[in-house]
């Protein structure tokens, strides 16, 4: 069998539809150089004896494990218990291809379904996916999610939105109609604009779309934002690209929220130079009919015993075509089976703990840079685990860099971000720290040039 | 059963002209077609449809089914009952089972479509086949 069966007389026709003359074409945005590669140029093949000495060598290049870090943005180092490793190294769970038939895969189905529960649990929603794959695209589809539910074309975001997922959002709607639009953040708290926001709050509004805790660290008030949006009928959708935060805030669907989306790789998952990570959405039960991704229930079987199956099928692809609810047919499976194991290995107790001392972490911090009349917390209240730490002479990449030379990775310089944070760095706190590392830090920090 | 003043599509709708308002349902036959009715996804009051572009699905036990627009015009109200009872589709298609209500473009258009009879005479032909 042809696993590709298109002819070149279909191949034709579909080029002629869509007005080009080579597939080729299509991928014109993206530099020809990344696209293919020169395979004539590839070195001669090497045996394997010799090729794993080529990867040591390349391995030992990486410099990160040298470093105390405080890097994070939207990938944190915390601790993964080692049952967490230990478990989904098992074969059942590694290794299946697309895991879902009920009468083969009741172990992996069961964890997805333990997956979700959790999920609700922390956000305070109704009903959770098993999964997407990453915070950016679980942004984006949350804001998808939410002009299918309401019909409405416009969405506004917060410009405190981790710019990362921000662009993926704009990626995934540049080609349809609907209209994205920034809302600003109040200079002193760091929060949200309300007044900007309800400026551009209108009957076209779908949705707004905020961080909490937001790109800078800072805590929204989630309850005035929903409470806002809905005065005009719109979502509230709240973006967490800190899932450890959760267990430390109260529930958003407590606060009002109507969809939170977000990134979960501090439930279990190690940095990985930045994958495979794990989106989430959650949402209240009236959007259920228009998730996107795979759902996974809980059912009897003829005989009246419990079981796990997928559910509501009819949303996807493979049974509604170009009407289904997303373009995303698969998920991070075995990323969300991980934090299950984490979340159950912690337990409600544990969890509650590590999220207190990622914040009591960030807390001694800015208790210990506050006699520094040099550099600056630029908003000093309602941080979870992050803080902005402003350079008041000087530009932050060269104080990095200063910082760097002493063996501490102190944070991230935002002006690649954002071009009026350039004297500033996003510095990240998680209970991989201690006091000393702290001190240590702050140290540097206080030693001027 | 009498059904004067509705009018049929080849796609199993019908559209009742006898109320000042249109309501559009799908038939006795395309519910017994379809199976158990689990889902129906309704387009939201005040959007424009061409003739024949699909406007809602259906969702059995069987199979996901669009259902296509009789006419041309503006979708007025939705059948808010079938959310929590989709099976109305099924129990009582040509009445508590009706979709949704459209204000019509074009009245010519009409004339384009089955009346009971022409439509009874249809379904025999697709048995026949």
């Amino acid at each position: 069998m042809r696993y590709l069966p298109l002819t070149d007389a279909e191949r034709g026709e579909m080029c002629s539809t869509l007005g080009i003359s080579d597939v080729r074409e299509l991928f014109g945005c993206i530099a020809p150089e990344r696209c293919f590669y020169p395979l004539d140029d590839f070195p001669p093949a090497l045996s394997e004896s010799e090729l794993i000495q080529r990867f040591r060598g390349f391995a030992l290049r990486n410099s990160y494990p040298e470093f105390l870090s405080f890097l994070g943005a939207g990938a944190y180092p915390h601790f993964i218990p080692e049952v967490v490793n230990s478990l989904s190294a098992k074969g059942e769970f590694l290794t299946p291809y697309t895991p879902y038939q009920p009468e083969v895969s009741q172990g992996n189905l069961q964890a997805m379904f333990e997956y979700q529960t959790m999920m609700t649990m922390l956000t305070g929603m109704d009903v959770s996916n098993a999964s997407l794959y990453d915070g950016g695209t679980a942004a984006a589809e949350g804001a998808l999610l939410t002009i299918r539910k309401s019909g409405k074309p416009r969405i506004l975001i917060s410009s405190s939105l981790h710019p990362e997922y921000a662009e993926i959002i704009r990626t995934y709607v540049q080609n349809l109609h609907y209209e994205l639009l920034t809302v600003g953040s109040d200079r002193s708290s760091g929060k949200v604009d309300i007044t900007d926001l309800e400026r551009k709050l209108d009957e076209r509004t779908a949705a707004f779309l905020f961080q909490s805790p937001n790109f800078f660290g800072v805590i929204e008030d989630n309850g005035i934002l929903a409470e806002a949006v809905h005065r005009r009928n719109g979502y509230a959708v709240q973006v967490v690209a800190e899932a450890m935060s959760l267990p430390f805030l109260v529930p958003p669907g407590r606060c009002g929220v109507d969809v939170v989306a977000g990134e979960a790789q501090s439930f279990g998952l190690p940095l990985s130079f930045g994958g495979p990570y794990l989106g989430f959405l959650a949402a209240r039960d009236g959007f259920l009919r228009q998730m996107p991704g795979r759902i996974v229930g809980e059912t009897r079987d003829a005989d009246g015993k419990r079981g796990y199956v997928l559910t509501l099928s009819t949303r996807e692809q493979h049974i509604k075509r170009e009407k289904a609810t997303s373009n995303i047919c698969t998920n991070q499976a075995w990323c969300a089976i991980r934090a299950a194991m984490y979340l159950a290995t912690m337990g409600k107790v544990g969890l509650t703990k590590i999220s207190r001392i990622n914040h009591q972490n960030a807390a001694y911090f800015v208790r210990r840079v506050s006699p520094f009349s040099h550099v600056r917390v630029r908003y000093g209240r309602d941080f979870f685990n992050e803080v902005v730490l402003e350079i008041l002479h000087g530009e932050s990449v060269d104080f990095y860099e200063r910082l760097r030379k002493k063996g501490i990775l102190a944070g991230i310089p935002l002006g690649r971000f954002f071009a009026d944070f350039g004297n500033a760095l996003l510095i990240s706190f998680t209970e991989m720290h201690d006091r000393e590392m702290i001190d240590r830090l702050v140290a540097a920090i206080g030693d001027r040039p | 059963m009498s059904l004067e003043g509705f009018r049929f599509t080849k796609d199993h709708e019908w559209i009742n002209t006898d109320r000042t308002t249109f309501r559009v349902g799908i038939t006795e036959y395309a519910q017994h077609e379809l199976g158990d009715v689990v889902y129906v996804e309704l387009p939201p009051p005040g959007k424009v449809v061409s003739k024949s572009a699909p406007i809602a699905n259906i969702e059995s036990v069987k199979a996901v089914s669009d259902v296509y627009s009789p006419l041309s015009g503006t979708v007025g109200e939705i059948n808010g009952k079938l959310a929590e009872h989709p099976e109305l589709v099924n129990q009582d298609p040509y009445g508590e089972g009706w979709l949704f209500t459209l204000q019509i473009g074009d009245p010519t258009e009409l004339d384009g479509l089955m009346d009971q009879k022409k439509y009874e005479e249809y379904l025999k032909g697709i048995s026949g086949e």
